[in-house]
């Protein structure tokens, strides 16, 4: 095991330059101009000036290597600086990786964001597995009972009504609708200056995540639902369930120790691939409920053309997209004893 | 003692008596929060590295420039206590510069006392060539900026300057502190980040928290010059989603106070206002959608001298056909369809401020279908059996592009439909903005190369002066391979006329003698429907009914009068 680990990890290296060189084409090649958003007011001759300071006047080979140069060595070096107060040659005057539009290090925007899009992302993500798995138990063990059919019916739902309806239906009902006095009105925008420091200020922050995190969560819990009642529905009608019975062991150990064991292995790879999405925030809820958190960003970052931006975010999201692929893999080889990579 | 000090001395008199009267209900920061929604989220504090309308507006809640235009277009002081005229002279009897001294007393945020070094050194970081300045038209011609003593400073043009209130007039180019941006001139200029996002300024608030593209926390300052304001402690700057959820959150949700540039199709807003939280207020500068027509050849054909002076356009050089196009045009249905209470009809492209707007082109409002007929029946453009006019074998088919935009779309298709009737066929095509407007060079798409028979989208000018504006259709400023596709002149619009009353301008102090250039230059563009103005759009804003003293500015950032914002009792 430690072995294929190894043997994958060095593989992941040439594959993610691949992805860096792929993701740095296609922006260069795509057809926008990080000046294309300013007023009309500015005349040629001064756009012609901001590319030029951009260094979009540099060959393309040469943005390239320097964004390598930035990401792969002067940003792991900084993140040194600020951990641990390491200094590894000139720290002071070290070129990062500097987005466009803000003129400032595209790793501590990304780093900036990070909370939000944990908090609400994140928390959509867990309370959709908590959602998920007891209702696709429930919906196999009793398989086209009312409540297998509800759980299908919510699970169609979540799965088919986009989110960028349900955040402004949610909306409509629970902030416009609902009196602003209501214990049951929730803020539509979304405060990320706000600060949890007492009861009350923790309070707000729940109710503000009310919203977002509930409908992230019905389009998670959908999904992974499905996944758990199909393979409970697989593991019940084996051989070993039947013998288990007649064992004469309990319906409830039979269930969850047994059945729920072995269905849990697809469904863990499934959660574990869906991990590096969470990270790459949801872009519509964000947009709706302003979390302005990583999607965000990378939406801003793309209309505004702003290319050191986009290509650091995409390219983050390889990586972890890489990674958690591996990370399913060797589970699922410490899951099942049957799988043996070596 | 002279007459100066002792009005000073009055005034100031004045002003401290004021205060003491009113200090216990007039205190700085008496009404709290103020939470401000612009769904472009802004990107920086410094103007200078972003010329986007929503980093301007940031900034200027915190940076203040010498003067700022009021909501009618009119400059008032804001750091000196008058603006320099020839008559006060305090611009040269030759025009070749601009005197500006700095009002006593005013400090910084952090207590530093502003002067004329300060200014001399916003100009130079912005002339600084390495630094990719956004703001560097406004600095055109000036060829030193020098600080005569402390509050005095001199702008020395290269030649005569009739509107010499280029740079420091208007939120685009406000003071930077010299202390705090002394390490980011040029090429360090984007390094800054900390001095970018928290500039220290003379303006009613400070940053204390600047989340990038996400939201600003900001706070009353102390050292702020007029006493008892701004009247709010603190500022919400956010960010974020799109018009419709801004309107929301300040109509009706009543979350916000003031949502900036709601451009909603016109039913949406007028329901959102029904809810009664707040209102709508559209401002009007001289923004003006228009069509744009290509008096050369687009054909393909021509290879590198596409669109280039050297081919006239088969048909378009034809007046009567661009006068017929103009006709055919519905333009109250394309306002009510398309911007509602923020537009109105223009039969001008210099709309606005008031005294440059024409009076000699009134009629385009009224459609005119029949009379676009026989005026193509008169010039020889025959009906074919297919619905289509043609002369000599020239059809009457038309490219019309324009950038991809919901009402932009709807316009096409209405217009399209009307010059059907007239007889002309028209083919649809439109372009992401982001390629429409950028100067990608390989594209061939941009509205500068404008590879179409006309094409569609909006334009303003900056401050009040027409000038540089009116410039854009001179001869000098038609696009080409030649000059790399830049200048503004799109219809590839020559005229010695019309260059010379360019060139009238350019030498021309007297306000009321501008006026009547611009007026002529604006006719000459009308009357011979080189360029035909549709819609003259207005800036709408949503402000919550418990806000009081905005006054919606169209001249400058929309956010200049905070410091007099106030919650209603």
């Amino acid at each position: 095991m430690l072995n294929f680990t190894l043997r994958r990890l060095v593989f992941t290296v040439p594959t993610l330059l691949l992805i860096s060189f792929i993701i740095f084409l296609i922006l260069d090649l795509a057809p926008n101009d990080p000046t294309g958003n300013l007023p009309l007011t500015i005349p040629p001759e001064v756009r012609a000036n901001i590319r030029a300071s951009l260094g979009l006047d540099d060959p393309m080979y040469w943005r390239y290597i320097l964004w390598c140069q930035q990401f792969f060595v002067n940003e792991p070096l900084n993140l040194l600086n600020q951990w641990f107060g390491w200094c590894v040659g000139d720290c002071e005057n070290r070129l990062r990786v500097t987005s466009w539009a803000t003129r400032s290090p595209v790793v501590d925007l990304i780093a900036e964001r990070m909370p939000q899009t944990l908090w609400v992302v994140g928390m959509s993500y867990v309370v959709g597995i908590l959602i998920a798995l007891p209702i696709g138990v429930i919906s196999a063990y009793k398989q086209y009972s009312w409540f297998d059919q509800a759980g299908t019916f919510v699970a169609m739902i979540g799965f088919s009504v986009p989110t960028f309806f349900t955040g402004v239906l949610l909306i409509v009902i629970f902030s416009v609708w609902m009196p602003n006095d209501s214990v049951f009105w929730l803020p539509s925008i979304y405060d990320t200056t706000h600060k949890v420091t007492d009861w009350g200020s923790f309070v707000f922050q729940m109710r503000q995540m009310v919203m977002p995190v509930m409908v992230l969560a019905l389009y998670n819990a959908a999904q992974i639902s499905r996944f758990m009642r199909a393979s409970m529905l697989d593991n019940l009608s084996q051989d070993y369930v039947r013998t288990a019975r007649a064992k004469g062991l309990k319906e409830k150990t039979v269930l969850l120790v047994h059945v729920l064991r072995n269905s849990m292995i697809p469904v863990v790879t499934v959660i574990a691939l869906g991990i590096p999405q969470v990270f790459g925030g949801a872009i519509i809820t964000e947009q709706i409920f302003k979390v302005n958190g990583l999607g965000q960003l990378l939406i801003i970052g793309i209309e505004g053309a702003d290319i050191p931006l986009v290509q650091t975010l995409t390219f983050l999201f390889a990586v972890l997209i890489v990674m958690f692929n591996l990370v399913a893999d060797v589970l699922y080889g410490l899951l099942d004893p049957r799988i043996r990579y070596d | 003692m002279t007459l100066k000090y002792l009005v000073a001395g009055t005034l100031g008199a004045a002003m401290l008596s004021s205060t003491a009267f009113g200090a216990a209900h007039e205190a700085q920061g008496r009404d709290g929060n103020v939470n401000i929604i612009f769904w472009q989220a802004a990107s920086t504090m410094n103007p200078y590295l972003s010329g986007g309308t929503k980093d301007i507006n940031a900034a200027s809640m915190a940076l203040e420039p010498l003067a700022h235009y009021d909501e009618n277009g009119a400059m008032v002081a804001t750091l000196v206590d008058e603006i320099p005229t020839v008559a006060n002279g305090g611009v040269s009897e030759d025009l070749t510069s601009i005197t500006w001294t700095l009002s006593e007393g005013i400090t910084w945020s952090d207590g530093t006392p502003l002067t004329s070094a300060d200014v001399v050194f916003t100009a130079n970081y912005c002339m600084d060539e390495t630094g990719g300045c956004q703001q560097l038209a406004k600095f055109g011609g000036v060829t030193s900026v020098e600080a005569i003593d402390d509050l005095t400073v001199k702008i020395t043009f290269d030649g005569p300057k009739p509107f010499p209130y280029g740079p420091f007039v208007g939120s685009t180019t406000p003071i930077l502190q010299a202390a705090q941006f002394a390490n980011c001139m040029g090429t360090a200029a984007p390094t800054c980040t900390d001095q970018n996002f928290g500039p220290i300024g003379t303006g009613p608030f400070t940053v204390t928290e600047f989340r990038a593209n996400d939201a600003i926390s900001l706070a009353a300052n102390p050292n702020y010059r007029v006493a008892g304001k701004p009247a709010f402690a603190t500022v919400n700057f956010k960010g974020g989603g799109d018009a419709a959820a801004a309107g929301r959150s300040a109509l009706e949700t009543g979350e916000f106070d003031y949502a900036w540039n709601l451009q909603l199709a016109p039913e949406v807003l007028a329901d959102m206002e029904s809810a009664g939280i707040g209102t709508v207020l559209t401002s009007y500068g001289p923004l003006v959608e228009r069509l744009m027509i290509n008096m050369t050849n687009p054909s393909a054909d021509l290879g590198d001298e596409r669109s280039t002076v050297a081919h006239p356009h088969p048909f378009m050089s034809d007046m009567a056909v661009r006068q017929a196009l103009s006709m055919a045009i519905d333009r109250p249905l394309l306002v009510e369809i398309g911007y509602g209470k923020a537009g109105k009809v223009t039969c001008n492209v210099l709309p606005s401020p008031a005294i440059y707007n024409s009076p000699n082109n009134a009629g385009c409002e009224v459609q005119d279908i029949a009379g676009a007929n026989a005026l193509l029946d008169a010039a020889g453009w025959e009906m074919g059996s297919d619905g289509v006019r043609a002369k000599d074998g020239v059809r009457l088919s038309i490219l019309y592009q324009t950038s991809t935009n919901a009402v932009r779309q709807d316009f096409q298709a209405l217009i399209k439909q009307w010059w059907a009737e007239i007889g002309i066929e028209t083919e649809l095509k439109n372009i992401s903005g982001g390629v429409f407007f950028g100067g990608d060079q390989s594209s061939p798409d941009t509205f500068q190369k404008l590879f179409a028979d006309l094409e569609m989208y909006a334009n303003n000018f900056d401050g009040t002066d027409p000038e540089a504006y009116m410039r854009n259709w001179s001869c000098a400023e038609i696009p080409s391979p030649e000059n790399a596709w830049l200048g503004g002149n799109m219809p590839r619009h020559c005229n010695a006329d019309y260059d010379a009353l360019v060139a009238e301008m350019g030498g021309t102090a007297d306000i009321n003698e501008r006026a009547r250039l611009a007026i002529a230059m604006n006719d000459m563009l009308m009357q011979s429907y080189t360029i035909i103005p549709l819609v003259h759009r207005g800036n709408v804003s949503g402000i919550a009914n418990t806000l009081e003293g905005v006054k919606l500015n169209a001249w400058d950032a929309e956010l200049w009068n905070i410091a007099d914002w106030s919650r209603a009792e």
